[in-house]
């Protein structure tokens, strides 16, 4: 035994509490750093989701236990199954075109020289900046049933008015727009910020073996973007089908719940309507699904890491 | 020296004077009247910016007078904020003492507020009944949950320009309807079959009725008084889904959907301000609303606030209804303070304090009680002098208050009120293409959910 061990020794037989040892631990010194990170996530994650769950299990008057009875009476209601498909029209609509859009804009600001191209990232990104209620509002004045704006504009020229807000379909469109609107610019940052850090060389290398501009998209920026692409869309797609507010403000779900996403037929239910537990229910309901989702993107993601590394 | 004033009587002198001096000290703040009680009150955030400042006024007046503290919040319907307090509140059981509640909002939380029957009992006796549809959205188990309030309570019946009319389609409603007690000629032609015309007639001239037929309560309601007025029952008092083979839904339907013809093809998608703005603007002869309406047009479009004028719905087979939207104060079974928070309610809901509640909200503000009809507000305010005389029902008029799906059991009602159901049984036929038999087929499933779970 070395001196230094020999006096650890000494130290823990003479005063050295096994309290203080459990302290002085790496562990327990990283875990007492994180406890704050704990608590925060635990009182606004966890219990609100796993209240949430309890919530879904109890009947209207939420004082008796039900079970999965609230989901049952959800998929015999037309409206709901109208929700399911709206919110995976919109969702699945308004990710693509936003992962496009944003893949297109990243692109086009990728070839602009380092001058100019702060300026147009800055105004290309304000639509995402500005908080959704308020801009929505904006958008609604433009799509108001009566006074819409661009109604005036196709007037003028002699095109008749879009009943924007009014007709099912055009409703439905008028949210995916205003969705794709703001949530563009976040893919457009991230897919900027991914071409970046794509290497020349390997561009170099592709034009040596005289790949065209697709083949180069194709063989050297979509795989080395994948993963960016992967957990922009699974974050956007959890984002999406969770949107409340263009909804609320555009249409209210209207006309005839056409225009419905999962938050908003919710808030309708649960709060609206004091059904409290059917609310939760329906909040809950795409949760193992997207859940699911989840999973497979990320372990896609963790599985091209290893490899690459 | 008093040979009778010892030293022992001295002593007791002092004492007695220490006693006075001591109990002077004690009782200062009652002398003074300083509060001892903190009662917080979360009062609905008024449309009108006058109407909150009355609450404050009558909430400190009752205050000083019983050294109570009284808090005022007013915490505002825009964005449902006022239904999130109510559920937080509910949820975590703390809170205000006392709280407006929307419509439907005292039977939803009945289990959580302390009956009021003692202080309704008082102001009945005092003032008369209070109207059915209140007493539907109050009542349960047997007990007064809340008291129907005045700060908020709204009527939404007929507005219209009287000039598009008359010229239009033929009806002169202030003279139907003119500022005093008396109903005029034509009023037994005043019917839904009446007002169909009407309808055909201003819009051939460019005049739609503004009749909204989303999912936002503007449109609910007087599709919902429609339907009373045809005798139409959804769902039964036993909460019996009746809506398939009710003749009075399908009759109802079949006009309505009639009626789409003539209103503007984006109805569909208005929201509660939609109507106002199609009548301020000039575009629409006629919408159903309260007067706020007339309100902003006197500010904003005063040559066209000057042809308005206020009268009750059209009659159908079963009656003529006006849609109510009232508000309730209630008290929380947790609250602390219930007895202050009594003696302010029944002090804000007597006929003094209502009558001023009423008047600085320029008459928009609609007591529960039928003998408080009479505010002179309703009678002076304009121009047009007595356009709001008819705004309150009056006997008269022979007409009733009517909410949305109402006899069913409020736990359901709410559920079809705010998912708009009879507009979207109308929607799915008139917009969507559905047949009746469809619409109808749809509406009864919905409907028998929202009575399970």
């Amino acid at each position: 035994m070395s001196a230094s061990g020999a006096a650890m020794t000494a130290g823990r037989t003479e005063g050295v509490t096994s309290l203080q040892r459990f302290t002085r631990r790496r562990s327990t010194i990283a875990f007492l750093m994180t406890l704050p990170l704990i608590a925060v996530i635990g009182g606004l994650v966890v219990y609100p989701a796993g209240y949430a769950m309890y919530l879904s299990t109890l009947n209207r008057r939420m004082t008796e236990f039900i079970g999965l009875e609230q989901f049952a009476i959800l998929l015999d209601t037309d409206t709901f199954w109208m929700v399911i498909a709206q919110s995976c029209i919109f969702a699945i609509s308004a990710v693509f075109l936003k992962a496009a859009i944003g893949f297109w804009l990243a692109h086009m600001l990728h070839d602009i020289p380092a001058k100019g191209q702060r300026k147009w990232r800055g105004m290309l990104l304000v639509p995402w900046v500005i908080p959704p209620a308020l801009s929505t509002l904006g958008w609604w004045w433009m799509f108001d049933p009566s006074y819409s704006s661009i109604n005036y504009l196709l007037n003028v020229f002699a095109v008749p008015s879009v009943p924007w807000l009014g007709e099912p379909w055009w409703a439905r469109t008028s949210v995916i727009i205003v969705n794709v609107w703001y949530g563009a610019p976040f893919f457009m940052i991230m897919y900027l910020a991914a071409l970046k850090s794509v290497p020349e060389q390997l561009y170099e290398a592709a034009a040596i073996d005289g790949a065209t501009g697709f083949q180069r998209l194709r063989y050297v920026t979509l795989p080395m973007m994948r993963n960016i692409i992967s957990i922009t869309i699974l974050f956007s797609l959890i984002v999406t089908f969770a949107n409340y507010d263009i909804v609320r403000v555009l249409t209210n779900g209207g006309p005839r719940d056409l225009t419905h996403v999962f938050a908003t037929y919710a808030f309708q239910v649960g709060i609206l309507s004091g059904n409290v537990p059917r609310g939760a229910a329906v909040s809950l309901f795409m949760f193992p699904l997207l859940a699911i989702f989840a999973y497979f993107v990320l372990r896609g993601v963790t599985r091209r890491n290893k490899e690459e590394s | 020296m008093d040979q009778g004033f010892t030293r022992r009587d001295m002593l007791r002198a002092g004492a007695g004077a220490a006693i006075v001096a001591g109990g002077t000290t004690l009782t200062a703040p009652a002398v003074h009247a300083q509060a001892t009680t903190t009662l917080r009150c979360g009062f609905w955030d008024h449309w009108v910016p006058a109407g909150n400042g009355i609450m404050r006024e009558l909430c400190a007046e009752w205050g000083r007078n019983n050294r109570v503290d009284v808090q005022v919040d007013f915490i505002t319907s825009v964005g449902n904020q006022n239904l999130l307090t109510i559920a937080a509140q509910a949820q975590a059981r703390s809170g205000h003492d006392i709280l407006s509640f929307p419509t439907w909002e005292p039977s939803a939380h009945a289990r959580l507020l302390e009956p009021v029957d003692d202080i309704v009992g008082r102001l009945i006796a005092k003032y008369g009944p209070i109207n059915p549809t209140a007493e539907y959205l109050a009542k349960r188990e047997g007990a007064w949950r809340a008291i129907p309030a005045v700060s908020g309570s709204q009527h939404k019946p007929s507005l219209a320009r009287f000039d598009l009319l008359q010229q239009h389609a033929g009806l002169d409603v202030r003279a139907m309807y003119p500022a005093e007690d008396r109903l005029g000629p034509g009023v037994d032609q005043w019917n839904w079959a009446t007002f169909l015309t009407a309808a055909e007639r201003c819009a051939a001239a460019g005049f739609h009725f503004g009749l909204p037929m989303g999912s936002f309560t503007d449109a609910v309601d007087w599709v919902g008084a429609f339907f009373r007025s045809h005798n139409a029952k959804f769902i039964d008092e036993n909460g019996q889904v009746t809506v398939r083979r009710d003749p009075g839904v399908r009759a109802g339907l079949e006009y309505l959907v009639r009626l789409a013809r003539f209103l503007p093809n984006d109805v569909w998608a208005w929201d509660d301000a939609s109507n106002n703005r199609a009548l301020i603007s000039g575009r629409s002869a006629l919408i159903f609303n309260p007067p706020s309406t007339w309100a902003v047009a006197k500010r904003d479009a005063p040559a066209v606030a000057e042809k308005c004028w206020t009268f009750p719905m059209p009659a159908g087979p079963a009656g003529r209804f006006t849609p109510y939207l009232p508000y309730f104060w209630g008290i929380w079974s947790f609250s602390r303070n219930k007895g202050p928070a009594k003696g302010l309610l029944e002090f804000l809901s007597d006929r003094t304090s209502a009558d001023r509640q009423t008047t600085t909200s320029s008459g928009y503000d609609i007591p529960p009680f039928g003998s408080m009809s009479n505010f002179d507000i309703w009678r002076t305010e304009g121009p047009p002098t007595g356009v709001v005389y008819n705004y309150p029902l009056k006997p008269h008029h022979q007409a009733q208050q009517s909410i949305a799906f109402a006899p069913a059991p409020a736990e359901i009602a709410v559920q079809a009120y705010n998912q708009a159901i009879n507009t979207k049984l109308v929607a799915r036929v008139a917009q969507g293409g559905e047949t009746i038999d469809q619409a109808l087929t749809w509406a009864e499933r919905e409907l028998r959910n929202f009575a399970r779970g």
